[in-house]
């Protein structure tokens, strides 16, 4: 196994492009290690981009936007004391990821490019309407969120192609986000179902949202059926019920251990209303 | 060169090793460096029995490659005693027999200086979140708690 560890993210691109085999980025390595370590996968090449400049910082932009470097971890977004009252949902759900121990060291991107459907940082970032800059051979593309997972392990990203940088868009007024999880414990698992929302308001009325369905389809899902269900409604019991039906309706799961098709459908929609109405009750300035 | 050389700080002293860009962190303290305090419980970044921190961060040095150790400042668990003098965490680990096969307690050693350090005055619950990632599976874990929360106790009325 080659090891690298360039200070570019054009020289990490060209590594990566010009390298055989089995190529993997290296950020936290809480998934990339676990899959070295467990023999599942074995990189030939392995690009660690932790000594590329800016990679560890959090920058909240002139426009209210946030620019988030690709080694940010979870505890460091935890810890921020700005971050979390724009977008209180994303950070709660990257901090539901592991153990203090994991915190310490995951990140928003490997998460994402880690590609798995039950990934508890996806379905907020797509929620919010996050998007990674991604640099490649021929300069730098944004991509939003919901267009990088293709499948399980899976991403759209090209060979040569890193992701270089993460950026949540400015949270702006009466806006609220939140992202629940079901899981059989309380704490240290992964995802059954997973449900991001975040919504705008003008008075009491939603004028914008976005839903998405973590851990119920072959990858995260932005559901414009649930959006649609509640925008134009003050978050009613029948706009509530939409919005569960929904949900319910955008699932297609697989049975396994942790759940059954029929399960993770029925909390799928649960989960749904929960969360619009947390997301709800920040847009009207509530601190949950 | 098949080997990567790798210059960081363990416990406050310079050292230098040689690498597989392979090879943990965990490898690199237990194997080249004879630290053994840290152990290798499930190499998966469960258990925590291996943590330690770089840079102030507690990590599992099982999810950290060795390659990654360069100019850090890494504590183990080795660093926690000064000398022969232990630290209030582990006279009281003893006081309350917060062990039995001792396999976890270099980790929760490491992960709980850590949590007192950032929060002198945990609440039970936050004690109880900031270890499950650090398994045990003598004790049941209360005597460790009770012994975590003594200690805060202690090193606050010390302060």
């Amino acid at each position: 196994m080659e090891f690298h560890s360039p200070t570019s993210f054009a020289e990490a691109s060209a590594l990566a492009a010009k390298a055989t085999g089995i190529t993997r980025f290296l950020a936290g390595g809480t998934d990339v290690l676990v899959q070295l370590r467990s023999d599942l996968v074995t990189p030939d090449t392995l690009i660690d981009i932790k000594k590329i400049d800016g990679v560890g910082k959090i920058t909240c932009n002139a426009d209210g936007s946030w620019t988030l470097g690709v080694a940010v971890t979870g505890a460091e977004m935890s810890e921020h004391p700005e971050l979390g009252r724009d977008w209180p949902g994303l950070v709660e759900a990257m901090d539901l990821i592991g153990s203090t121990q994991v915190q310490g060291r995951a990140t928003l991107a490997g998460n994402l490019c880690n590609g798995s459907p039950a990934a508890d940082s996806v379905p907020a970032m797509v929620a919010a309407g996050v998007t990674m800059t991604v640099t490649g051979e021929d300069g730098t593309r944004e991509v939003a969120v919901e267009d990088i997972p293709t499948g399980p392990g899976k991403t759209s990203l090209a060979k040569g192609e890193v992701v270089s940088a993460v950026n949540i868009p400015a949270r702006g007024d009466n806006g609220g986000d939140a992202y629940l999880r079901f899981i059989p414990r309380t704490e240290m698992d992964i995802a059954v179902v997973g449900v991001g929302v975040n919504l705008r308001l003008d008075g009491d009325t939603i004028t914008e949202a976005r839903v998405s369905l973590g851990a119920v389809a072959p990858t995260v899902l932005l559901v414009d059926a649930c959006a649609e269900a509640i925008i134009g409604s003050t978050l009613d019991d029948a706009a509530l019920d939409a919005l569960a039906a929904a949900a319910s309706a955008a699932c297609n799961p697989i049975d396994d251990k942790r759940g059954t098709i029929t399960f993770r459908t029925e909390v799928a929609g649960v989960l749904a209303k929960r969360a619009a109405k947390i997301a709800y009750a920040r847009a009207k300035g509530e601190d949950l | 060169m098949s080997k990567l050389h790798v210059s960081t700080t363990v416990n406050g002293d310079a050292v230098e090793y040689l690498c597989d860009p392979r090879e943990t962190l965990l490898d690199c303290l237990r194997d080249k460096l004879n630290l053994t305090g840290a152990k290798e419980g499930c190499g998966t970044g469960d258990c925590g029995a291996c943590s330690v921190t770089v840079d102030g961060r507690l990590v599992c040095s099982c999810l950290m490659l060795g390659a990654e150790a360069e100019g850090k400042q890494i504590e183990t668990v080795e660093g926690i005693a000064d000398g022969d003098v232990l630290h209030p965490l582990q006279k009281k680990m003893i006081e309350y027999a917060a062990l039995q096969c001792g396999i976890c307690t270099p980790g929760i050693l490491v992960a709980a200086k850590s949590l007192l350090e950032k929060n002198p005055n945990p609440t039970e619950e936050e004690t109880r979140y900031w270890l499950a990632g650090n398994l045990c599976r003598c004790t049941g874990y209360d005597k460790i708690i009770r012994a975590v929360m003594d200690t805060a106790a202690e090193l606050r009325e010390a302060s």
